[in-house]
C-alpha cells in the first residue's frame, strides 16, 4: 500500500481506460465527449506503456508513447474538423441527432 | 518514499476524479477543463516517476494544443442548449451494455494487474547501457539513431493530418471580395488599357 510499484501505476491506467469506455457508451450529449473519451483512453494506454518502460528499465517503451501521442494528436485535429464540417451541414452534433447510417 | 506515496495518491486521485467529471459532467465546457485537469494531473505523475520528457511533452501537446483545439470548438459551435445529461435523457438503450462492456475490461485489466504481481522478473531487451544519463538524452540516443524510421513516419501522420483538416473545413464561399495574387500578376497593359478617340464636345461613355 505504501509502497509504490508497477501494479499501482496499472490499475490506474485501468481505471482511466474503463472510465473512458464509459464515457463512450454512456454518452447522451455530443460527439466531442466521445472524442474526449478516446483521448482518456489514449492516455490511460499511455501511462501502461511509461510505467513498463521505467520499472523494466527499457527506453522503447517511452518512444512508443511518443508515436502514440503523434497519433493522439492527429486524431484530434481530424475529428474536430469532421464535427466542425458535420455541424455546418446539418446543424447539430448531438449523438441522437446522428443517425445517417441507420445504426 | 512516504512522500512518493503521498504524491502518487494526491496526483491519481485528482487523475480519476477529474476523467470521471469528464463523462459525466453537465456542460461540455466543463468536460473540456476537467480533461486539462487530467493531463495535468497525468503529467505531473510522468514526471515524478520519472519520465520527465514525456511529463513535459503531455503538458505542451495535450494542454497546449488539443485541449486548446477542444476549447476552440466547443466555443465555435452552439453547444449552449444541448446540456441534458446522460442519465437524465431520453431513454438510452445501450447503457446496460456500455455497463456491461466497461466494466467487464476494467476486470479484465485488473486481472492482468494481479497476474503481473506474481511475475517477478522484469526483462529488458535493451542492449544500450542507459544509466547515466538523463531521461532526454536517453530517448534522444534511442530515437534519432534505431528508431529515425519511426520518427519520420509520426512527422508524416502530423503532415497528412493537417492536410486533412484543412481540406475538410475549407470551402469557397460565393460573393466574397478576396485579392486574386494570380489575376493581379498577369494583367498586360493591353488587356486592361482601351484607348478611345474623344469627339470634342460629346465626352466618352464608359462602362461600368
Amino acid at each position: 500500500m505504501i509502497e509504490i510499484g508497477l501494479g499501482h501505476y496499472l490499475s490506474l491506467g485501468a481505471i482511466i481506460f474503463f472510465l473512458g469506455v464509459m464515457g463512450i457508451f454512456l454518452n447522451r450529449k455530443n460527439v466531442i465527449v466521445i472524442l474526449m473519451s478516446i483521448e482518456l483512453i489514449l492516455l490511460a494506454v499511455n501511462i501502461n506503456l511509461i510505467s513498463f518502460s521505467i520499472f523494466s528499465g527499457d527506453i522503447i517503451g517511452q518512444i512508443f508513447t511518443m508515436l502514440t501521442l503523434t497519433v493522439a494528436a492527429a486524431e484530434a485535429a481530424i475529428g474536430l474538423a469532421i464535427i466542425v464540417i458535420y455541424y455546418r451541414n446539418k446543424g447539430s452534433i448531438r449523438v441522437e441527432d446522428i443517425h445517417g447510417m441507420k445504426g | 518514499m512516504i512522500v512518493h506515496s503521498i504524491f502518487f495518491y494526491f496526483f491519481s486521485i485528482i487523475a480519476i476524479f477529474s476523467s470521471l467529471m469528464v463523462i459525466t459532467s453537465r456542460s461540455t465546457i466543463n468536460s473540456v477543463f476537467f480533461l486539462i485537469l487530467d493531463f495535468i494531473s497525468v503529467g505531473c505523475l510522468f514526471i515524478m516517476v520519472g519520465a520527465e520528457f514525456l511529463g513535459m511533452i503531455i503538458l505542451i501537446v495535450y494542454v497546449g494544443a488539443v485541449a486548446v483545439l477542444f476549447l476552440f470548438v466547443v466555443m465555435m459551435l452552439n453547444v449552449s442548449e444541448q446540456k441534458q445529461s446522460w442519465f437524465i435523457g431520453k431513454k438510452s438503450t445501450h447503457l446496460p451494455t456500455g455497463l456491461i462492456v466497461s466494466v467487464l475490461i476494467f476486470l479484465e485489466l485488473l486481472v492482468v494487474v494481479g497476474g503481473w504481481k506474481y511475475k517477478d522478473n522484469l526483462m529488458s531487451s535493451s542492449t544500450l547501457d542507459l544509466s547515466n544519463v538523463s531521461n532526454t538524452h536517453q530517448l534522444g540516443l534511442v530515437m534519432y539513431t534505431d528508431y529515425i524510421l519511426y520518427f519520420q513516419i509520426a512527422g508524416m501522420i502530423l503532415l497528412l493530418s493537417m492536410i486533412g483538416a484543412i481540406l475538410l473545413t475549407f470551402r469557397q464561399r460565393p460573393g466574397v471580395k478576396k485579392q486574386s495574387y494570380f489575376k493581379q500578376i498577369s494583367r498586360t497593359p493591353e488587356s486592361s488599357i482601351e484607348l478611345k478617340e474623344v469627339d470634342s464636345n460629346k465626352g466618352v461613355k464608359i462602362d461600368d
